[in-house]
C-alpha cells in the first residue's frame, strides 16, 4: 500500500482540556503517531506542601472540575489513612451519594454532550435542541440532577463544603433522603428511554485486548474502597499502587518492558466493567446484556456504554445508600480524631477510572509531600497504543474518516486533560 | 438587532466553571440562546469561530508563550469577561507563587523540573484590560446568566459589593469562629449566598476582596478568637495571592 496521510488535530474538541493528535503515516507505514498534551501544568502537589489536612480535600478537588469530588474523596481517604481514621456507616452512605452526583454529571455529560453528538453526525449537542430536543432536554435534566444531589448533600457538587475529613459537616434531612429515592428511580427510567438510541450507535468494529485496572473488592463494584485489581495479574495492596503506576512511568522513560510485558493499561468504566461485572446490580447487568456488552470486552469505543450501564447500577446504589440512611437515622458526627505524622493513601474510583492521592504529614497536620495519580494519566498510553492498531487498519479511509475515528476514540475514553497536565510525562516516540 | 456572538476560552483552570456554565434547566439553556449565540465552547461544541463580539475566558496565565493567544482573543472582543477565580483573581492557581519556580518545578518534576514551561499565574487582567468578571471558584451559574444578560442590554454586571457575613447572617448561620474555624467572610464579596458557612464551611475568599475591605476589623477578630495573624493570613495565601491590599510586595 502506498498511502501518505498526515492529520494534525490542535485542541481536540468535546474533551476536557487541551490536547492535539498528530498522525504521519508515509508509504503505508506509521511514522508518528502522537497524543500530544498541551495543556498547561499548575504544580498542585508543590501547592500542597505545608498546608493543614483540613484544606488538602479544598485544594485537590480544584485539579479538577469534572472530578472535585473523586479527588475530595481521594484526599480524604488518604488523610485518613495517615490519622487511622475508620469512617462511619452513615460517612460511607454519604460519600456514597456524593460519588453518584459526580458519576451523573459526568457520565451523562460524557454520553449525551460528547459522544451521541458523533454518531447522530452533528458538530455538537446544540442542533440537536432542534432534531432531538426530547433527548436534550432529558440530559440536561440527568446531568442536574447530579448536581442537584451534589448540593443536598455535600453543599455544592463541583467543590464541595461540607466533605471533611472523618465526616461531613452537614447532614440530609429524612425529605432530602425520599427526594433522592424517588429521583434515583425517575433517572431509571428516562434513561430506559434512550436504550434504543445507544443501540443505533454503530460502533466501530475494533477490538484490542490489554491490561484492564480498577479498584476491587469482593462482593463490591468497588467505587471508594479496596485493594488494586489488574486483569493480568490480579489483586494488589491499594499500599503499593506504586508498583502498578510506576512501572508505567519507568516504561515510559527507559523503554524497558515492565514486568506484566504490557506496554499500557486502561482504567474507567470499561476496565471496572470487565473486572467486576459481576457485582453490578441485576439492572445494570440486564440493561449491559441488552446493549451486547459482554466481559471481557476489548473495544474502546464501548465505554460510552459501560458508563450507561454503570448509570443504573448507581442508581441502584443511592436508593440503597439513601433508605439505609433513612432506616438507621442521621446525625452530624463529632469530628474528633487524633493527628499523627506519617503517610497515608487513597485509591477511589472516579468517572474516568482508578485515583491515587498519596500525603507525607508532619506532627502538627501539615503536608510534606504529595503525589496524586490521575486515570488520564494512566489512559494516554494506552489510547496512543489503540492509534497505533487502529490506523493501519482504517487507511482505505479519508483522511476526514480518520480523523472522525481518531477523535472519537480519544472521546470514547473522556479523558480529562485539566486533571492529567501536571502529573505524567507524557512522551511518545 | 442579531444576537451576540459569545465564545468561550481556557488558560490554566479546571474547567470547573465552564461545567457550571453548562449546568442549567433546559428552560435556561432555551432562554439563554434566545439572546446569544454561542459559537465557541470546546467542552462542548466541535466549531471553532472566527469571529465574536463577547469573549469569555476562564483560567489563570501560567505561562508566557499563552498571552499571545490571549492578546489575540482581546483583539477580537467587543467585551471580555473573566470567568471564575482563575481568571478573576488568579485563584487557586496563585498559591504555587508563594514558592519559587525551582521549589514548585523539582516538587512536581523532580527527574526533569524544567520540562514544561511555566512561570508563577496570575489572573488575566494582569495582562489584558477585562470589562467585567464572574466571581467564584466555582462560579454561580444563576449570576452567570444575570451578568452575561445585563452585559448583552448594556447595563452594569450587577454584582454585590457588601460582605459574606451580610448574607451569612440572613441566613442565620452560627459563625464559625464560634466553631473554631477561621472564615474571610467579613471582607470577601458576597453574592454565593454564603455558600460554605452555610454548608458546614468557612469563607476562604474565593469571590475576591469587597471594594472596601476592612482588613482592620480582621485585627479585632484575631484578637476576640485568640488567633494568630499568620494564621490569619496563611488562609488568604489560598485565593488571594495576588491581591496587593492583602499581600503587598
Ligand atoms: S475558578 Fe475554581 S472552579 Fe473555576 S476554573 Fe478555576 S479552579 Fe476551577
Ligand atoms: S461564618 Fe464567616 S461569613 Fe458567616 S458571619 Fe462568621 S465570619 Fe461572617
Ligand atoms: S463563602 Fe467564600 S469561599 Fe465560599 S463560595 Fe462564597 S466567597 Fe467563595
Amino acid at each position: 500500500m502506498s498511502k501518505d496521510v498526515k492529520i494534525d488535530i490542535q485542541h481536540i474538541t468535546r474533551v476536557e482540556g487541551h490536547g492535539n493528535i498528530k498522525i504521519d503515516v508515509q508509504s503505508g507505514e506509521l511514522k508518528e503517531c502522537k497524543l500530544e498534551i498541551v495543556e498547561a501544568p499548575r504544580f498542585f502537589e508543590a501547592m500542597l506542601k505545608n498546608r493543614h489536612y483540613d484544606e488538602s480535600a479544598l485544594i485537590t478537588s480544584r485539579i479538577c472540575g469534572i472530578c472535585s469530588v473523586g479527588h475530595v474523596l481521594g484526599s480524604l481517604t488518604a488523610s485518613e489513612d495517615a490519622f487511622g481514621i475508620k469512617i462511619s456507616e452513615q460517612e460511607k452512605n454519604l460519600r456514597c451519594l456524593m460519588n453518584i452526583g459526580e458519576h451523573y454529571e459526568s457520565h451523562v455529560l460524557h454520553i449525551y454532550f460528547l459522544a451521541v453528538p458523533d454518531f447522530a453526525g452533528a458538530k455538537s449537542v446544540l442542533p440537536l435542541v432542534n432534531t432531538h430536543k426530547d433527548v436534550v432536554v432529558r440530559a440536561l435534566k440527568l446531568k442536574k440532577l447530579g448536581h442537584e444531589i451534589g448540593n443536598m448533600i455535600g453543599g455544592r457538587l463541583i467543590h464541595p463544603t461540607a466533605m471533611r475529613v472523618k465526616a461531613m459537616t452537614k447532614i440530609p434531612t429524612p425529605e432530602i433522603l425520599h427526594d433522592i429515592i424517588h429521583r434515583l428511580e425517575e433517572a431509571k427510567t428516562e434513561l430506559k428511554k434512550d436504550i434504543g438510541i445507544l443501540k443505533t450507535f454503530i460502533i466501530p468494529n475494533f477490538e484490542r485486548e490489554t491490561e484492564y485496572i480498577s479498584l476491587y473488592k469482593y462482593g463490591e463494584y468497588a467505587f471508594l474502597e479496596g485493594n488494586i485489581y489488574s486483569s493480568d495479574i490480579g489483586e494488589t495492596s491499594y499500599k503499593n499502587y506504586l508498583d502498578i503506576t510506576n512501572e508505567y512511568l519507568v516504561d515510559h522513560s527507559t523503554a524497558k518492558r515492565a514486568k506484566h510485558n504490557r506496554k499500557s493499561y486502561m482504567v474507567g468504566a470499561l476496565a471496572r466493567f470487565n473486572n467486576n461485572h459481576q457485582w453490578l446490580s441485576e439492572d445494570a447487568k440486564t440493561i449491559a446484556a441488552d446493549l451486547g456488552l459482554k466481559a471481557p470486552c476489548y473495544n474502546p469505543y464501548m465505554i460510552t456504554i459501560a458508563q450507561f450501564v454503570e448509570l443504573f447500577h448507581l442508581a441502584d446504589e443511592g436508593i440503597k445508600a439513601a433508605q439505609s440512611l433513612l432506616d438507621n437515622g442521621v446525625e452530624l458526627e463529632n469530628r474528633k480524631f487524633t493527628i499523627k505524622p506519617g503517610r497515608g493513601i487513597g485509591a477511589v474510583e472516579v468517572p474516568r477510572g482508578i485515583l491515587f492521592h498519596d500525603y507525607v504529614y508532619n506532627d502538627q497536620g501539615y503536608i510534606q509531600k504529595a503525589n496524586c495519580i490521575i486515570p488520564t494519566g494512566q489512559n494516554l498510553q494506552n489510547i496512543e497504543d489503540d492509534f497505533r492498531a487502529l490506523v493501519p487498519t482504517i487507511l482505505d479511509k479519508s483522511k476526514e474518516d480518520i480523523s472522525l475515528m481518531l477523535e472519537m476514540l480519544v472521546r470514547a475514553y473522556d479523558p480529562c486533560i485539566s486533571c492529567s497536565a501536571h502529573i505524567l510525562n507524557v512522551e511518545f516516540e | 438587532m442579531s444576537k451576540p456572538k459569545v465564545a468561550f476560552f481556557d488558560f490554566a483552570s479546571c474547567e470547573g466553571c465552564q461545567l457550571c456554565v453548562l449546568d442549567l434547566h433546559p428552560e435556561q439553556l432555551l432562554d439563554l440562546l434566545n439572546v446569544i449565540d454561542i459559537v465557541e465552547f470546546r467542552e462542548a461544541i466541535s466549531e471553532k469561530a472566527d469571529t465574536f463580539d463577547i469573549a469569555i475566558i476562564e483560567g489563570s496565565i501560567t505561562r508566557e508563550s499563552d498571552i499571545p493567544r490571549l492578546q489575540k482573543i482581546r483583539d477580537k472582543a467587543k467585551i471580555l469577561i473573566a470567568l471564575g477565580a482563575c481568571a478573576h483573581i488568579g485563584g487557586i492557581n496563585a498559591l504555587k507563587n508563594f514558592q519559587t519556580k525551582d521549589e514548585y518545578q523539582e516538587a512536581v518534576y523532580p527527574t526533569a523540573p524544567q520540562k514544561y514551561e511555566t512561570s508563577h499565574a496570575r489572573a488575566i487582567s494582569e495582562v489584558v484590560q477585562v470589562d467585567a468578571f464572574i466571581p467564584g471558584c466555582p462560579i454561580d451559574t444563576n449570576e452567570f446568566i444575570k451578568v452575561v444578560k445585563n452585559l448583552v442590554l448594556g447595563k452594569k454586571p450587577g454584582l454585590p459589593d457588601y460582605p459574606v457575613c451580610m448574607e451569612c447572617k440572613k441566613n442565620e448561620n452560627v459563625c464559625v469562629y464560634e466553631l473554631g474555624m477561621q472564615c474571610l467572610g467579613p471582607v470577601i464579596r458576597a453574592g454565593c449566598d454564603a455558600r460554605c458557612p452555610s454548608n458546614g464551611g468557612y469563607c476562604f475568599g474565593c469571590r475576591g476582596l469587597i471594594t472596601e475591605p476592612n482588613l482592620h476589623s480582621q485585627k479585632d477578630i484575631i484578637q476576640k478568637y485568640n488567633l494568630t495573624y499568620e494564621k490569619m493570613m496563611d488562609k488568604f495565601k489560598l485565593f488571594l495571592e495576588r491581591n496587593k491590599e492583602v499581600f503587598p510586595k
